[in-house]
């Protein structure tokens, strides 16, 4: 019944989309305020049917229904109730309708809150959002249907694959789709854009708070993920240029470019057409980065045996959206005024560069992920792009956007002085030439361009400090004025400074991690003692213990440090019965921003245990740094100029309504 | 500077970016990526030792062997060839005897395949796409490879591997 109603409620949502997909439209042509309206009713109503369908879903996980095949395949009665809930987008089926969810909540809340957006231009992004909502519907009802019965119910679920019966799995893919999915908004409000033939610095400033939002999700999903990773896969690594991952890096790095435009387009009307061009570029990443995971494509850690016709099906989705997209930008985007004038030297031009190494970035990744596809299809040789290619390319551009980075905020709108940013930025250029010889000084072995890389992390954390500080005016003013500065400052400027030094603690992070980072793999027996960066690591002994889905093997670690005893530690393996598969719980024990990792191996016949052993010196700096980024992205999303949903009284429109 | 000067100066500025991106990415290419080999392709090809590649195939039952200080050495196997593999470290949870394996490294001088990352990244039920494909070409595939322990009473999709759901 259960599964009936979510499954109904489902092609409701597909009807609701396709009048919205169009009733907007023909009542945009004939100026009818009645059927532009229709939109936000349907968008609201199509939140709340999907809404239900995956409640539906839910509740039959919740309840171990196992006459669904898709609660069969991915579910015991036996788990836990958290990874019964979390085992909904766990699997393809579920984590569609996942997607789909998240696409129509986006198109509620721009029906709910786009009170202030000129009626039709409310329509039309409405009618596109409901275009790709049409299309993902299709897709999820004629391949992927979750709610299929099987005929004679088994008794007991298969269980949902080990490694993902983790935390993480609640956080990180629904993080990851409201960012995904986020980006559809400002795809819309493009294409929208391009059919009225109409765009100024009020479209940017609508487009810009949706976008906030879509690229904060977007950081904390890929940097949890990486974590993820990290503490589950039981290797240690951290990010593994894998296609999947490389799948959502790329529409980050675009959304990044595309804030960062949208910037310049909201505060000096230039950029329009570069601005429209990166939504669609953004969302169409976003898609493609859908096929890359969903059809399997690739191999990658992530790969997928699913069948041809999805992996077809969403290839047209791609091109029909990407293809069209793309025609109608190149038909309509004469028709958009060019915008403001400006110096290559000022905010203006150092945000145009910024784009242009994220976009260019952005490129290289993906020649990297879709050179082997290229390759096999044409002359059937396999390979693997890997690492080092991406070490190589990508690398190499970020070194001058890092650069750039603390001078942007420096420079003046319009015209920009570039030897007064750089006089101001004296100071933090000295400290990180100072951080670079305490480094090479210090270091023992690694990388010659770890120092280097650590001197850069410097300056651009300092060059964000660098900029609050002159703006408050703080050792020049009295305290207490910088104080009441500080306060008044936009919070746009705190969120810049607080994203930008993000980057900086990141790359730190990244640089001690892979530099310094020791290791010690082999076998152990109790009472051996491992000795790793100055700890002293003595395996107590081996515990067997029963968990609610799995039988467990925990090793005890007792750690040390001159003599001293610190914590125990205590990794275990997992083997799951239903399976048959087991899994590696690492065990972490944080000191500051570093971090000792042991992973178990097998035990061999003498009773000893292979180990691995790591000491990741800063590595939670790696996460730190993008959960700063986003925290700035929050606190710009905050800024009183876009406060997003505040409800606007009448008199508020005029403002609003683009120059005409 | 007039506007078309600085037009000028933002397409130049591109273009020289675009220029460099290029080179970085043709030169990687060149360097940096990796072929993918079965032991057959291996025995045909006569790859030199010292290159490194990437070894796919089953892992030939009964060929696992354990040495000192985590030594492992074991046979890949296609159906036609055979080739020795060397590995020192931990190997990957799902690694089995019969079971599809990627191994990177290279060949040494008396033909053994020295790895340095053992790559056993799908669930049991599933094998290594390139794996497949290449034991599909050679007509060595059974289908009993895909449907090992499969059995699932409604005839529904095939199974999800790690993290292939979730992002």
């Amino acid at each position: 019944m259960i599964a009936e109603s979510g499954h109904y409620a489902l092609v409701l949502a597909l009807a609701l989309a396709l009048i919205q997909s169009f009733v907007p439209l023909i009542g945009a042509w004939l100026r009818d305020p009645a059927l532009m309206n229709v939109a936000r009713s349907t968008a609201l109503a199509q939140m709340l049917f999907v809404g239900a369908s995956f409640v539906a879903l839910v509740a039959l996980h919740v309840t171990s229904d196992f006459s669904v095949a898709n609660v069969y395949e991915n579910s015991h009665s036996m788990k836990p109730l958290i990874y019964k809930i979390t085992g909904v987008w766990g699997n393809h089926e579920g984590s569609m309708l996942l997607w789909v969810s998240i696409l129509a909540l986006f198109g509620g809340l721009v029906a709910a809150f786009g009170n202030n957006l000129p009626l039709s231009l409310r329509a039309h992004v409405l009618a596109v959002q409901a275009w790709v909502a049409s299309a993902f519907y299709l897709f999820i009802l004629i391949t992927s249907n979750p709610f299929l019965r099987i005929a004679n119910p088994p008794i007991e679920g298969r269980d949902l694959n080990p490694v993902l019966q983790d935390i993480g799995l609640a956080v990180h893919p629904p993080m990851l789709y409201l960012g995904y999915v986020g980006f559809s908004i400002s795809f819309s409000f493009a294409i929208a854009a391009l059919i009225e033939g109409r765009i100024d610095a009020a479209w940017a400033r609508w487009v810009r708070p949706w976008t906030l939002v879509a690229w904060i999700f977007l950081t904390l999903g890929i940097a949890m993920g990486s974590y993820w990773a990290y503490y589950e896969l039981g290797w240690g690594g951290w990010w593994f240029w894998d296609p999947v991952e490389n799948a959502s890096l790329m529409p980050w790095l675009a959304g990044t470019a595309l804030l960062h435009s949208a910037l310049v387009m909201e505060k000096r009307n230039a950029l329009k057409v570069w601005t429209i061009l990166l939504s669609i570029l953004t969302f169409s990443l976003s898609l493609l980065g859908t096929f890359l995971v969903r059809s399997g494509v690739l191999t990658s850690v992530h790969a997928f045996a699913s069948d041809p016709t999805r992996g077809v099906f969403i290839l047209l989705i791609l091109c029909v959206f990407i293809g069209g997209s793309l025609s109608l930008y190149a038909a309509r985007v004469s028709s958009l005024k060019q915008g403001g004038l400006f110096a290559p030297i000022s905010r203006e031009g150092a945000l145009v560069l910024n784009n242009l190494f994220l976009t260019t970035a952005c490129a290289t990744v993906l020649v990297g992920t879709l050179y082997p596809l290229g390759l096999e299809v044409l002359t059937g040789e396999k390979i693997s792009v890997g690492a080092p290619f991406f070490n190589l390319t990508f690398g190499p551009l970020f070194v001058p956007l890092l650069i750039a980075v603390p001078f942007g905020p420096m420079l003046a709108w319009k015209r920009g002085d570039l030897l007064g940013a750089a006089q101001r930025l004296l100071a933090a250029g000295i400290v990180a030439l100072l951080a670079l010889a305490l480094v090479w000084a210090w270091a023992h072995g690694g990388s010659a361009l770890a120092p280097p890389a650590i001197a850069l992390a410097v300056f651009v954390i300092l060059g964000s400090v660098t900029d609050l500080v002159e703006r408050v005016g703080l050792f020049r003013a009295p305290f207490g004025t910088a104080m009441r500065r500080a306060r008044g400052l936009p919070r746009s400027v705190w969120g810049t400074a607080f994203a930008h030094a993000g980057l900086g603690i990141a790359l730190i992070g990244i640089v001690c991690e892979t530099t310094w980072n020791s290791e010690y793999i082999g076998t152990m027996k109790p009472d051996d003692v491992a000795h790793v960066a100055g700890y002293e690591l003595k395996l107590d002994g081996l515990f067997q213990r029963q968990g609610p889905n799995f039988r467990e093997m925990i090793a005890r670690f007792e750690v040390g440090r001159d003599g001293e005893s610190l914590s125990v530690m205590t990794p275990s393996k997992r083997s799951f019965t239903t399976r048959g598969s087991s899994t590696t719980e690492a065990a972490l024990l944080t000191r500051g921003a570093s971090q000792l990792y042991i992973s178990l191996g097998d035990v061999t016949n003498e009773g000893a245990i292979a180990v691995r052993i790591y000491h990741k010196p800063l590595v939670l700096l790696i996460w730190w740094g993008p959960v700063l980024m986003a925290f700035g992205g929050l606190l710009s999303l905050s800024d009183r100029r876009l406060r997003v949903g505040a409800p606007k009284p009448a008199r508020a429109q005029p403002r609003l309504q683009p120059a005409e | 500077m007039t506007r078309k000067q600085r037009r000028m100066t933002i397409i130049g500025g591109s273009l020289a970016v675009l220029a460099l991106a290029a080179a970085l990415v043709l030169n990687a290419l060149r360097d940096s990526i990796v072929f993918f080999s079965t032991p057959t392709m291996v025995a045909e090809k006569h790859i030199a030792p010292g290159k490194r590649f990437r070894l796919g195939g089953l892992v030939q039952p009964g060929s696992l062997q354990r040495g000192d200080n985590l030594a492992v050495t074991f046979e890949v196997a296609d159906g036609s060839a055979k080739l020795p593999v060397a590995y020192k470290g931990i190997l990957p949870d799902l690694f089995r005897e019969g079971q599809g394996v990627v191994a990177e490294g290279a060949l040494d001088a008396s033909g053994v395949f020295k790895a340095d990352t053992v790559l056993a990244k799908h669930d049991e039920t599933y094998m290594p796409k390139d794996v497949a494909d290449a034991l599909k070409k050679q007509g060595h595939w059974k289908d009993d490879y895909g449907a090992k322990g499969n059995a699932t009473p409604a005839a529904t999709t095939a199974q999800g591997n790690p993290q292939g759901a979730v992002r």
